[in-house]
């Protein structure tokens, strides 16, 4: 599913919000979540899962076309950890597969 | 300070000028309707944000933190969050230090 069809989707469900709205919204929410990684705090949506900086220290790296040493300057990446309905129900749906593809 | 989905309710009242009840349903449609996708196996791709993916891990042997004891982790599905350049880049720039 890309944002697009996410859109299309809530549109289709929120019968009260326009399209425009829709689409509107769903940029805010994914620019309220960046913003606040951007800002270093956590984002926690309870049952989908938290949002939060992993810092990677400093780090001497190599130019691998010249085997020069390069210095790498200390980084944060966004990870996600899946909340504990996410991870249930994706995988729920997975064994469940599993099982029925074992039985046929 | 966590953001959570009382912070993103709030925006999209104060912002978009939805009315608290919308707003709130909003929210809670938007990571519904992206968890229904994955549950359904579909991965969901966000452009300027980041791309949800899922992997399938077979068993592995696992221990008892607590107990040392060993016990197999069964093999499971789990979703992963790719972040895109844009938010990487953003993230790095503006906390990186």
């Amino acid at each position: 599913m890309t944002k697009s069809e996410l859109i299309e989707r809530l549109a289709s469900k929120q019968t009260h919000l326009m399209q425009k709205d829709v689409e509107l919204a769903v940029k805010l929410v994914l620019d309220q979540i960046s913003n606040a990684l951007a800002r270093k705090d956590r984002v926690e949506i309870r049952g989908f899962g938290s949002f939060a900086l992993h810092h990677r220290p400093a780090r001497v790296g190599r130019n691998p076309k010249t085997g020069e040493p390069v210095h790498i300057p200390p980084k944060s990446v966004p990870h996600f950890k899946p909340g504990k309905e996410m991870r249930e129900r994706v995988n729920a749906n997975a064994q469940a597969r599993a099982a029925e593809g074992k039985v046929l | 300070m966590a953001l959570t989905k009382a912070e993103l309710a709030e925006a999209l009242f104060e912002e978009l000028g939805l009315n608290k009840r919308e707003a709130k349903e909003f929210v809670d449609m938007f990571f519904e309707d992206i968890r229904e996708r994955l549950e359904a196996g579909a991965e969901v791709k966000l452009s300027g944000f980041g791309n949800f993916e899922l992997r399938s891990k077979n068993q592995r042997p696992g221990r008892n933190p607590k107990t040392g004891e060993e016990i197999p982790i069964s093999a499971r599905r789990v979703v992963t969050f790719r972040p895109g350049q844009k938010l990487r880049l953003r993230v790095e720039i503006d906390a990186g230090r």
